[in-house]
């Protein structure tokens, strides 16, 4: 994959600061403009094609079949009426391969395997294939599948108390500083308080799909996938076949938010299918079958203790958290991740404990960790704030820590602070009132403010750029786009680097025989695999001084054209047969040295009705800072996105699971309330200025998860403010707050 | 089976259980409508139907022979955008992009029954609907966007209804009525 | 979905005559019918297309009322200048309800059937007496968040989930109908569904092949309308609770009194006591209250629909604030 005979490879390790970036010093003057989107016209006609969509020949349905009951041992599959049915091709058990769970982002190993033994409602077990999608969905309907039934652990409540301590993910369990315990005691004030948040669907608009063909012993997997360097290695093994036989093709996805990080139960399924056939399967799972058997964010149950001096400086701060994920499944919610860096403190306490369920897989969805953390921390700083009788940005302000509280480095950069009080100038937080006091007729007004904080991380990525003989670039490398915005950035990185005009950079993406890109998840797809074009461009930059004569920095590129010299030459006239190069970024030291985040602050104002306890967002901002906005328009897009999951999360989102046998009850997108146009005001988005040395030689920090993260804490201290009431039992649905409300 | 669609004839002879939707992705290589809940939830597989936005998904094909029927396809090409779809491109009213078709196709049935006068649930005044962003967001509840460009889509759509005349129908049918 | 004959009618009489056999279903929008076929809720062997009949009119009748056809989409009949001027509730429902796609699709007839929303019988691998008689209901005992709190048995608590029909109910419609022998048929909306008792799964009076042809709406009530629906999202969402209000006030106490709830009961509910403890009083939120405890005094929550108690109160008495304020 690397090595290309005339090409060479440029690699970087963040071992040390990147002060200089080409970004700043090029010519064509594209990056970080709010430019359109590149592939914006196919997606408005209907022309990107998506992993159903592709149009082979031959292609036979898959349906998948469910399990019915919440553990067990299938004692008998009976297929004998479906595969009788008309354009009913087989009906295909592979109980060892068949997929048990899907698998977690950036695993390069299979998922847990085997599904004989039912782990949880709704577990695939089985695929019908047939000529017609109708036949093979009506089939599925027609297996009759008996069951040894288990015993099984539904209730959250009735096993919390056997919580157990996971394993350390993307941060240790457990984390003790000091002693909490002593300094509540010695605090002037103090909160103790618990919230609560819901299992919740990333609920996607595209369902999971994939669409396998094999030839010649090697499988294309037409998939929705957001990592598929890594999704490949998944498929590969469960599949029990070497990497190089298998390639992932994601050129559109239609949303993913994690659940489509690593590979789901249809994957393997359809590959299975399709092998045994002899010609092209496609499964697309039904919309309840998403709800039922991708992933799910875990339910949370977190104490928040905090404990203050007379001026409000903390003195502990204490995040308990209690989550859930079946038996054998490491991945908790990091619900205290950003607790550990937010604010100043001494005495700290930050812990993450399973309750095993037999509930259906947990594992990432938008902000792991941040996205529902953050309501409890900044629910109970806004809690805090009003039992000093403080301003709740004027605590912030108290408790700025100067570097990392736990770690004692530095923060690479962090404009917490300013963006608070950019937000409060303006969103005209001067004109809080006291809580529930405004009163507009039948409404109750109220504002709040959050914090938003996402951990920055940098992946290993990989991408090729070439400039073919008519001087067009051509990008490619297996990183996704799943709305994100990356085909437009990465032509907006080449464009810029190589001084061309951005209709002349074409961008592939999806594709894992292009070099491995760090895959869309966790924020860091555009630092990671814009750092690996720039790197490319970087070495090709190289090779044109070198064809012009020139020293790379006394060269200008711009509008395709070489400046140099006192002369101005075409670039296609100085690639010759073509030019390429390959970038490799890999995150070192300046992770360790320095603590790296993106930063913002959510204010909301919502509306509760005095009569039914509806609750409207009517106004919110977001005022953020993740360092160089690589586009303005698509960055804002990202926020946007964010912040309204904020709102889904606040007051709607809540994925039900039955306590009898742990089976997902509004399994569809009628009862599991996303947010609708109604539900979402014009929301604001502003990013203040700023450039992170330490990130990447783009000096951008990750942007797709900081809109969710604080926003439904926002809207929970917005709430608060409005009717004087705080429930800290999320979605603050209506049914919650009736009884806080004035008497009708 | 025969049907006409984006102006086209087109022969194919699908199951009966055949959704207009299903006919037009895996039948007649029309996959620009798409399939996000099946169940109408969702809207993203809205089409035209004798110029009524539907949803394709909660409809048999073999319902629609007689019908002229419009898809994203039908509305513009990438050469060639329709006006709400190049206003999708520059308010960046999509982020991933799979709702989008229904999105725009219901956009283009919407701003119809605007200017047929049609109220919503947030009208005030139901003789006399006004156009705003409240009904923009209301009339366009049905199309789910998780990627939650909504802020971006009202915008698009505000600004073709501005140039193209949809306001001032609407403007027009409100003082006709207060008057 | 399982297969299926299709036959299309051009005419009512062919269609009830071609809808006489066991397992037939009429199918017009098909918004809720395919729905619930794709899952295998509806099993439907035979479906008679009746989306072509001329039911699709709206006429005004020598009384003052309307008559609706049954094909008449939801669309079409919230903006018709007449239901707007005359019968603002029926407006106010159907814009309350579903989308604007849905709303093009559904039908007045088909909208009057909707079945339930309840989790449970939305799948089948759950016990539901509504689609499988004798074998139990999940609902009771598991999440009932949508569920009903009136009119309930130990065999089902599932809620009618629509808009229109309980806009409906408070302007007393008649349901008129076509039975297979050709014989007309006139049902008040008050005697059109049916509680659930211990066939959950019969949901109205019509007979196997009956077909709804038309909508009756007596002349205007006098008084003020409105509907007001109470849900989790802003739009797109099915009703926790709502109300449909006609109330007039003459001479400072209330003169008339129509006041039918969706999401409380399994049909659009109406409890003429509630009414009867309203007409010829001054309005008061004593009076109202009053009203209150009489409509409530049966509910009976399930757990995760307790609240729907006294949401209904909250909801009924500032409905009829509104009605009767100045």
């Amino acid at each position: 994959m690397f090595g290309f005979g005339k090409g060479d490879t440029n690699a970087l390790t963040m071992n040390t600061a990147h002060p200089d970036s080409l970004l700043d010093t090029s010519a064509q003057d594209v990056i970080g403009k709010p430019l359109d989107r590149v592939d914006g016209p196919k997606k408005v006609s209907g022309q990107a094609t998506y992993a159903a969509e592709y149009a082979l020949d031959d292609v036979a349905y898959g349906y998948l079949v469910r399990a019915t009951v919440g553990t067990g041992k299938i004692t008998d599959l009976d297929a004998s009426v479906a595969r009788a049915m008309p354009g009913v091709i087989d009906v295909i058990t592979d109980y060892a391969t068949f997929l048990r769970n899907p698998q977690q982002g950036g695993e390069t190993s299979a998922p847990t395997q085997g599904v004989e033994d039912v782990a949880y409602h709704g577990e695939i077990i089985a695929i019908v294939v047939a000529e017609s999608y109708e036949a093979a969905r009506d089939a599925a309907e027609q297996v009759k599948v008996t069951y040894a039934p288990g015993e099984g652990r539904y209730s959250f409540l009735a096993h919390r108390e056997e919580a157990e301590k996971p394993s350390t993910q993307q941060i240790p369990p457990h984390h003790k500083q000091g002693d909490v315990d002593t300094a509540m005691a010695e605090a002037v004030h103090t909160i103790d308080v618990t919230y609560t948040t819901p299992s919740q669907n990333s609920a996607a608009m595209e369902p999971h799909a994939s669409l396998a063909v094999w030839q010649d012993g090697a499988l294309t997997l037409y998939g929705a996938y957001q990592m598929p360097a890594s999704d490949k290695l998944q498929l590969a093994k469960s599949l029990g076949v070497s990497a190089d036989k298998v390639r992932i093709v994601a050129a559109f996805v239609g949303g993913g938010f994690g659940s489509k990080l690593g590979i789901a139960p249809e994957s393997v399924a359809a590959a299975i299918a399709a092998k045994r056939l002899g010609r092209p399967v496609k499964a697309v799972m039904a919309r309840q079958q998403v709800f039922d058997a991708t992933v799910r964010r875990s339910n949370t149950e977190q104490r928040m203790r905090l404990g203050a001096d007379a001026d409000g400086r903390l003195t502990a701060i204490g995040h308990e958290t209690l989550v859930s994920n079946l038996p054998g499944e490491d991945f908790f919610e990091p619900a205290g991740v950003a607790t550990h860096f937010l604010y100043e403190g001494e005495n700290r306490l930050i812990t993450h404990d399973i309750v095993r369920l037999d509930w259906m897989l947990a594992g990432s969805m938008r902000a792991p960790g941040e996205a529902v953390g953050l309501i409890a921390l900044e629910g109970a700083i806004d809690e805090l704030a009003e039992k000093i009788g403080i301003d709740p940005i004027e605590l912030r302000r108290r408790n700025e820590p100067r570097e990392d509280p736990e770690k004692k480095v530095p923060y690479s950069s962090r404009a917490l602070i300013p963006c608070l009080e950019r937000g409060a100038e303006k969103f005209g937080w001067a004109q809080r009132k006291p809580a529930g006091t405004d009163r507009r007729g039948d409404w109750l007004y109220g504002i709040g403010v959050a914090s938003a904080a996402r951990s920055n991380m940098l992946q290993k990525s990989a991408a090729k750029v070439s400039i073919d003989g008519q001087g067009k670039a051509h990008v490619e490398t297996d990183m996704t786009d799943i709305g994100t915005g990356t085909y437009t950035i990465l032509a907006q990185i080449t464009a810029e680097i190589l001084g061309l005009p951005l209709e002349d950079v074409i961008v592939h993406l999806g594709d894992t025989d292009a070099p491995p890109g760090a895959g869309s998840g966790g924020s860091w797809g555009a630092g990671s695999s814009g750092s690996s074009v720039y790197l490319a461009c970087e070495a090709l930059r190289g090779q044109i001084a070198k064809a012009m004569g020139v020293a790379e920095d006394a060269m200008t590129l711009k509008d395709g054209r070489v400046i140099a010299d006192n002369r101005s030459v075409p670039l296609a006239e100085l690639v010759g047969e073509g030019m390429e190069a390959t970038g490799q970024i890999a995150p070192g030291k300046q992770e360790q040295l320095f603590n790296q985040a993106s930063y913002g602050a959510h204010f909301a104002e919502v509306a509760v009705n005095v009569v039914t306890g509806e609750v409207r967002v009517k106004r919110m901002l977001g005022v953020f800072t993740a360092g160089r906005i690589l586009n303005a328009k698509t960055a804002r897009s990202q926020c946007l996105g964010g912040m309204t999951f904020g709102i889904g999360c606040a007051l709607t989102e809540e994925l039900v699971h039955d306590p009898r046998n742990g089976k997902i009850v509004n399994r569809d997108l009628g009862e599991y309330h996303v947010p609708v146009n109604a539900d979402v005001p014009q929301l604001e988005v502003e990013f203040l200025q700023e450039r992170d040395i330490h990130a990447n030689p783009l000096h951008a920090k990750g942007l797709g998860e900081v809109g969710i993260c604080g926003a439904a804490g926002a809207i929970g201290n917005a709430l608060y403010n409005a009717t004087g009431v705080r429930v800290r039992d999320y979605p603050l649905t209506l049914d919650k707050l009736l009884e806080g409300l004035p008497a009708v | 089976m025969h049907f006409t669609i984006n102006g086209q004839s087109y022969q194919a002879e699908p199951d009966i259980r055949t959704s207009l939707l299903d006919l037009c992705r895996e039948h007649l290589g029309l996959t620009g409508s798409k399939k996000g809940c099946d169940h109408g939830q969702c809207g993203a597989c809205t089409m035209l139907v004798n110029g009524r936005r539907i949803n394709s998904c909660l409809s048999l094909a073999v319902m629609h022979q007689d019908d002229e029927i419009v898809t994203i396809e039908g509305l513009g090409t990438p050469e060639d955008l329709h006006p709400l779809q190049s206003a999708f491109v520059r308010h960046d009213g999509y982020q991933c992009g799979y709702c989008t078709p229904g999105q725009i196709c219901s956009a283009v049935g919407m701003l119809d029954e605007v200017r047929k006068g049609w109220p919503s649930h947030v009208t005030g005044d139901l003789d006399a609907p006004r156009f705003n962003d409240d009904e923009i967001s209301e009339r366009m509840s049905g199309n789910i966007c998780r990627c939650a460009a909504y802020p971006n889509i009202v915008d698009a759509i505000r600004e073709v209804a501005e140039a193209d005349g949809t306001v001032d129908i609407a403007l027009r049918q409100t003082v006709e009525a207060g008057a | 979905m399982k297969t299926f004959t299709y036959a299309k009618a051009n005419d009512a009489e062919t269609a009830v005559r071609d809808a006489h056999v066991s397992g037939a279903k009429f199918i017009a929008g098909g918004t809720n019918l395919l729905d619930l076929m794709k899952l295998q809720v509806e099993t439907p062997e035979k479906l008679v297309d009746i989306s072509r009949l001329p039911l699709g009119e709206i006429e005004e009748r020598e009384d003052g009322g309307l008559t609706i056809g049954a094909l008449v989409p939801n669309s079409d009949l919230a903006a018709d200048p007449r239901v707007i001027a005359k019968y603002e509730v029926l407006s106010r429902a159907l814009l309350a309800g579903a989308s604007g796609q849905l709303r093009n699709k559904a039908t007045t007839g088909g909208n009057l059937l909707q079945r339930t929303r309840c989790y449970y019988f939305y799948d089948t691998a759950t016990a539901c007496n509504k689609r499988e008689p004798g074998a139990g209901c999940s609902a009771v005992g598991g999440f009932n968040r949508v569920l009903a709190v009136l009119g309930t048995s130990d065999h089902c608590i599932a809620t009618h989930p629509g808009d229109m029909p309980v806009a409906m109910r408070a302007l007393d419609a008649t349901i008129i109908t076509l039975k297979a022998d050709g014989d007309k048929r006139r049902i008040s909306i008050h005697d059109f569904y049916r509680l659930p008792g211990d066939t959950p799964n019969i949901e109205t009076v019509l007979e196997p092949g009956e077909l709804i042809t038309h909508a009756e709406l007596p002349a205007p009530p006098k008084g003020r309308q409105t509907y007001r629906k109470v849900r989790d999202r802003a739009s797109y969402a099915f009703a926790l609770v709502s109300v449909a209000g006609v109330v007039s006030v003459e001479d400072g106490r209330i003169a008339s009194a129509a006041l039918a709830f969706g999401g409380l009961g399994p049909m659009p509910w109406r409890n003429a006591a509630v009414e009867a403890a309203l007409v010829g009083k001054a309005p008061s939120d004593a009076v109202f209250n009053a009203a209150a405890d009489i409509l409530l005094a049966d509910a009976r929550g399930y757990g995760s629909n307790d609240f729907k108690i006294p949401l209904t109160r909250r909801v009924l008495i500032a409905t009829l604030r509104d009605l009767t304020g100045e």
